[in-house]
Order: C-alpha cells, then structure tokens, then sequence
C-alpha cells in the first residue's frame, strides 16, 4: 500500500475550491519564472512586468490601465456564458466560431444600412450580433438534441468554418469599397458614428461591451442562483440521475445553455469588431474565444469568480504585450503561461476533491 | 468545369499521403480511448510533435531523428495529462482542452525560429518489383517509409487489441474499471501506457505534417487535424479497420478539395437543395419507422423548405461563384460535422462504458 493515498469528501471542500485558484496562480507565476528564466530573462523582472507594471508604472500605466477592461469585457462576457454549459456537463468550445459569425453579422447589419445616422443603428447591431452567435451556437445544440450528436466535436469543427467565413467576407462581402482594394470592412469606430462602440469614459476603457459583460455578470448570478433553470443546470451537472427524476428536460437544458452562450459570444464579438478592433479583417479575432475557457474554469464557473478570472487573464494579456516590448518575449510565451495556469487549477482541484491520508488504511 | 486536369492515381497517392497524419493520431486515441480514457489533447500533443519534430529533423538532418523526437515529445506531454487525470483525478474533457491550448503555445515558443526553413527531404521508398505494376504500383508501393509504419501500426493495434491477452485487459479496463481493478489489473498503469501510445502517435502524425506534407513549419500548422482524428474514432465505432477508412476518407476529402481548388471547378449546384430534400426523406423515414403518421404539421414544414430551398439554390448560385475557395476549405470540417451526425443517427455503438470516467479505486 502506497504511503499517501487520496480519500474521496464526501462534498468538495468549500474553502479550497475557493483557495485553489489563488494557488494555482502563484504555481504558475513560478513555473512561469522559470520558464522566462529558461529563455533568458530575468524571472524577477518579467513576473513583475506581467502582473504589477500593466497597472502600476508610470510610463505605461496611463496607456495599459484601460487595456484592462478592453482586454476582460469579452473575456468575462464569453466565459459567463460558457459555464452555464459546462455547469451542465454541456461542452461548448467553438465560443471562438460564435464570436466571429456575431461580429460578421452585427458589422455586416451595420455596413447593409450605411450611412444611417440614427441611434437605434447600434441596438440593431448588437441584437443582430446576438442573433448571429446565438444561431451559430444553435447548430451543434440542434444536432445534439435531435441526432445527439457530439457537441464538443461540431462546435469545434464550426471555429474552423468560423475563420473561413471571415477569410471570405473580409475580401469579398463586407470589403470597404472605398478601401484601395485592400481587405477589411469599413472601419465601423472611426467612419461610422452611428455603430460605434466608443469608450464611455474617458481613460477607462469601458464601453458598451464591458457594459454588457457587467450585466452578464449579474444575470447569471441571479439565474444560477435565483431561478429554476439555474436550479436545472446545476442539477444536471452535479446529479444527472436525479436531474432527470425531477424532470428536468435534457434538450431543454442544451438548447438553453449552448444558445446564450452563443449569443453572448456573438454580443462580445459585436462589440470588440465595432470598438477595440474597428473593422472586420481576417485576423480580427485575438482568440478570446478560447481564452474565455480558461476563464470560465479560473473562476470556477461562478460568475464573481469569472469576473475575477476575466480581471487577471486580462492582466495576463496585456502584460504579455508589454514584456514582449520591454524584455523581447516572444508572443507564445504569454499562451503558454495561460495554458500552464488551466493546467495547475485543474490540478490542485484534488485537494479540494480529495483528502490527503498518510500511511495504511485501517481495517473497518 | 475542368476536372480533366486531375489525375487520378496521384489523387489516390497523395490522398495516403493526406490521411497519414491523422490516421497515426486517430490510431492512437482509438487505444486511449479503448483504456476508457478520453483525451481531448491531441491537437496539442500533434501540433508539439509537429514543432519537436521539425527542429530535431532540421538540426541533425535526419528526419527519423525528428519523427523519434516528436513521438517522444507526444508521449511526454501526453503523460502530463496522464498525471493529472489519473493521479490527481481531475476532469479529463478540461484537461484535454488545457493540453491542447497549452501544446498550441507551446508550439508556437519553440518553433519560433523555425519559421521559413525547409525541412530535410524525407526519401520515398519505391518497393521493387511491387511499384513497377501499372495503376497499383505508383498508388501502393511508393510512399515514404512512414506511410508503411502507419498502416503496419494499423496491422499491430488490432492484432494486440483483438488477439492478445494485453489487449484484453485494455479492453476491460476501458469497459470496466472496477472490474478490472476486482480482478487485480492495475487500471492506472494501464490507462497511463495507453495514454503515453496515444501521445506518442500523435507526435509521430504532427511530425509528418510539418517533414513530408508540407513541409516546413509554420504556425497552428495542424489546423484541427487532431480534431478531426478524434471525430474519426467515433466514426469507426472504436475499431482499428474503421480508422484506417475514416482517416483515408478525410485524406480523399482534403485532398479533394486542394484539387479542386487548383481546377478551380464547379461545385454541383444542386448540393444545397439535396441535402435538404435528403433530411426531408430522412425524418419521413425515421417517422415511418416509429409508426407514426405524418401529421399536417410535418406536411407544412416539409413544403416549407421545399419552397425555402428554390431561392436559396439561386443566392448559394451567388455566394457560390464569389467564394469557391473559401467553400472548399471549409469542407473537411464541414464533412467531419455531417459524418458525426450519420454516425449519431446509427448510435454511438462500441463506446468503451468508462470512457472518460474518474476512476478512484476506494480501497
């Protein structure tokens, strides 16, 4: 018999799943160091870029402070809705695919009715880019509760089909035609006032999108919390069994979660296309979509915690941004780090799964 | 329309070539996922393999250094998933999703330098006599070496997983693993050697994507190849016979669609109409079986499309001829979701009963 063995709780510790991701963090801020270490900079120094200079240095903190909010509003937005599925042991990863095809449709709404300068435009667009996402998100929730067919797998393929779409609109559909020939739409932020998502306060970054992400928050507290669906979602992950003697209605649940995912990853896309990135272009999207995942799971699939997780894997952006300026890094090294932190979280959650027992079980 | 342009012995022959990545990839999730593990990592451990094997087959110059450095490579990063799951009984879906968004920075790190270097030539081997027959020869007999050892592994993994008693205990910890624990197997060191295999295959097929296909490295090189391999082992039912048709059906589709891209051909007009008429008769046919008649509702829906579908052939016309190439390359994946949902209809049959659950042996 081995000498340490794992005991199951009979419930997951309270206290360390609220710990773990703290944990995992300074496990990662570690192996990260040595990484850095390894590719030659100092670990002191790039931990300290990454985490305090973003917010803290006196050059480039007037600059990176707003980045905060640009960066964690579709991050916090995504990842709310993500983990409504995941709660319910539904695997939506193509948030990516959604993302896109919102921003096509909601920039591509706007762009069919320019130059109108009437402020019901903006509305239209995001509910346009909702629908977009949502409806993408509706194929593989279609397909798995008609043919139950694999969620997983078909909304992952979509991502693919996703970035092709966008390929094709961004030199064919949507292209400026008054942009020289050059690929990428109109860019919505600086030629089109009406569908502009243009930041609220000055020197905040905040804007509609981070608006939108706040009270994504909010209603999903409210309905994990509050109301019967939430009840269900929670049900079904936690139980499945006696999910399905309350009654609860399995399609339901899967066209519910995978759909407002979609349409908040549709939303998000909306808003970054018509603000931070102004225009569609082929390379538009930064990959928040598959950030968000690591969000979602950062913050425990609680939406304060998501709202945390959001803050810090924002942080985490635009300081891999600032330490590939200021210490050379090269790009990759910042996606690793936040694959190393998924990594350690999901790691770590066996203390809060398990206990530790030393020695040999006793006999009953 | 110029299909005349497309040869077909080397459309065959290069279809091996395509298929070869993600039947090596598919191979070995279909043991992984036999142990009753799944492991949605194999995009990252394919995309390292890809990047490892790279750098070593560039450094030294012998590319069966780099396919000996990706496998490795695979295997290592895949027992770090291992270790998670198996000892520290975390999630294996996330855990997979964590190793594939690891794997694909981790690529992109070391690979950094590699950009726009030509990989070392990886020498084909003609077998005499065999490649001199018309038609088969050039299709069969004159591919590289790992063309061979990828189909030789098909040979193997069914042979082990079918005929030998370490097959059998696989099986029955992927079947069972309480069971198999009852009995005196040792579910983890199992799962964990068939997740090492499955990692190791998985670097050897990223490994031939950046030396033979294509080659060189460039960055997500593998664009959902490892997505694609776990798909195919829900095609084959979990059988090795089965991968190798998915994975050569994928390669044909790929391959397919780069040929007709180059032609620049038409696309049959008629697909999108089809499809829906296909689903129409489908669902009739699914309610016939059931017993039930058509009601009125069904009827109306039914005259729906069918009204629907006469002006959309018109705009996918139009969407059509403007962006044919963007059509074509979507439609691997497009073919991927539309064999899923075949494959769902029929019912996912041969799924080991453990698969991707936590085993905690409570004594």
């Amino acid at each position: 018999m081995s000498l340490i063995r794992l005991e199951k709780r009979p419930a997951p510790s309270a206290l360390l799943s609220a710990a773990t991701p703290v944990l995992a963090v300074i496990a990662t801020m570690i192996a990260g160091g040595v990484m850095f270490w390894a590719l030659g900079a100092n670990p002191f120094e790039a931990i300290r870029t990454i985490f305090w200079d973003p917010l803290f240095d006196p050059t480039f903190g007037a600059y990176s402070r707003p980045q905060l909010l640009v960066k964690a509003g579709p991050l916090i937005l995504i990842a709310t809705g993500l983990a409504l599925g995941f709660r319910a042991g539904i695997w939506n990863i193509g948030a990516e695919g959604q993302y896109i095809m919102g921003a096509i449709v909601g920039a591509g709404v706007g762009l069919a009715l320019y130059p109108t300068e009437t402020r019901w435009l903006f509305p239209l667009m995001v509910a346009a880019g909702a629908i977009g996402g949502w409806a993408w998100a509706m194929i593989p929730a279609f397909l798995k509760t008609r043919f139950g067919t694999n969620e997983i797998l078909v909304s992952l393929m979509l991502v693919y089909v996703a970035e092709n779409i966008l390929a094709s609109v961004s030199s064919g559909l949507l292209r400026n035609p008054e942009g020289h020939g050059f690929p990428g739409s109109r860019n919505l932020a600086r030629d089109f006032p009406a569908a502009s998502n243009p930041e609220l306060i000055a020197g905040t970054g905040m804007h509609w999108g981070v608006v939108a992400a706040f009270a994504a928050v909010i209603f999903a507290y409210v309905l994990m919390t509050r109301h019967r669906m939430g009840f269900a979602i929670r049900l079904a992950g936690e139980a499945p069994r006696a999910a399905r003697f309350a009654g609860v209605n399995p399609a339901r649940l899967v066209l519910f979660s995978l759909g407002t995912a979609g349409a908040f990853a549709g939303a998000a896309g909306f808003f970054e296309v018509s603000g931070p990135a102004g225009q569609i272009s082929i390379d538009f999207n930064s990959g928040y979509g598959f950030t968000a995942i690591i969000v979602a799971f950062l913050g425990r699939l609680h939406p304060v915690g998501i709202l945390l997780a959001g803050l810090l894997m924002a942080l985490t952006y635009i300081g891999g941004e600032l330490a590939q300026l200021m210490l050379t890094m090269p790009a990759a090294a910042i996606q690793l780090f936040q694959g190393m932190l998924l990594f350690f979280l999901l790691a770590m959650d066996v203390f809060a799964n398990y206990r530790l027992r030393f020695g040999t079980p006793e006999v009953a | 329309m110029d299909l005349g342009q497309i040869n077909p012995i080397l459309l065959i022959a290069s279809l091996m070539v395509a298929s070869t990545p993600i039947l090596l990839a598919a191979l070995g999730e279909l043991v992984v996922e036999k142990a009753g593990v799944l492991n949605l990592g194999v995009e990252g451990m394919m995309i390292t393999g890809a990047v490892v094997g790279f750098a070593i087959g560039v450094n030294t110059g012998a590319p069966l250094m780099g396919f000996g450095a990706a496998a490795l490579a695979g295997a290592a990063l895949s027992l770090l998933f291992g270790f998670i799951t198996q000892i520290l009984k975390s999630n294996q879906v996330a855990t997979g999703l964590a190793l594939t968004l690891f794997g694909i920075g981790l690529s992109a790190l070391i690979g950094k330098p590699y950009v726009g270097i030509k990989a070392p030539s990886f020498p084909r081997l003609d077998i005499p006599l065999l490649s001199d027959i018309p038609v088969l020869g050039p299709i069969l007999f004159r591919h590289d070496l790992m063309v061979y050892v990828s189909l030789a592994l098909v040979v193997a993994v069914w042979l082990i997983l079918a005929r030998t008693r370490a097959g059998l205990i696989l099986r029955a910890v992927g079947e069972n693993h309480a069971a198999a624990h009852a009995l005196g197997y040792k579910v983890v060191r199992v799962r964990l050697a068939a997740i090492a295999f499955g990692g190791a295959l998985a670097g050897l097929g990223g490994a031939y994507v950046s030396l033979v296909r294509v080659p060189q490295w460039t960055e997500g090189m593998t664009a959902g190849a490892g997505w694609i391999a776990l798909a195919i082992v829900v095609f084959a039912s979990w059988r090795p016979w089965r991968v190798l048709l998915g994975a050569y059906l994928f390669g044909g589709v790929t391959v397919l669609q780069l040929n007709l891209q180059a032609a620049a051909a038409q696309f049959p007009l008629a697909s999108l109409p089809i499809i829906a008429l296909l689903v129409l008769f489908w669902d009739s046919m699914s309610q016939q079986r059931r017993g039930l008649p058509l009601s009125t509702r069904r009827k109306v829906v039914y005259l729906a499309v069918v009204l629907v579908c006469l002006p959309a052939t018109f705009l996918w016309w139009n969407v059509w001829t403007t962006f044919k190439v963007e059509f074509l390359s979507m439609s691997p994946y497009l073919v991927t979701i539309l064999v899923l949902v075949l494959i769902s209809v029929r019912g996912t049959h041969g799924a080991p009963a453990s698969l991707g659950r936590v085993f905690h042996a409570s004594t």
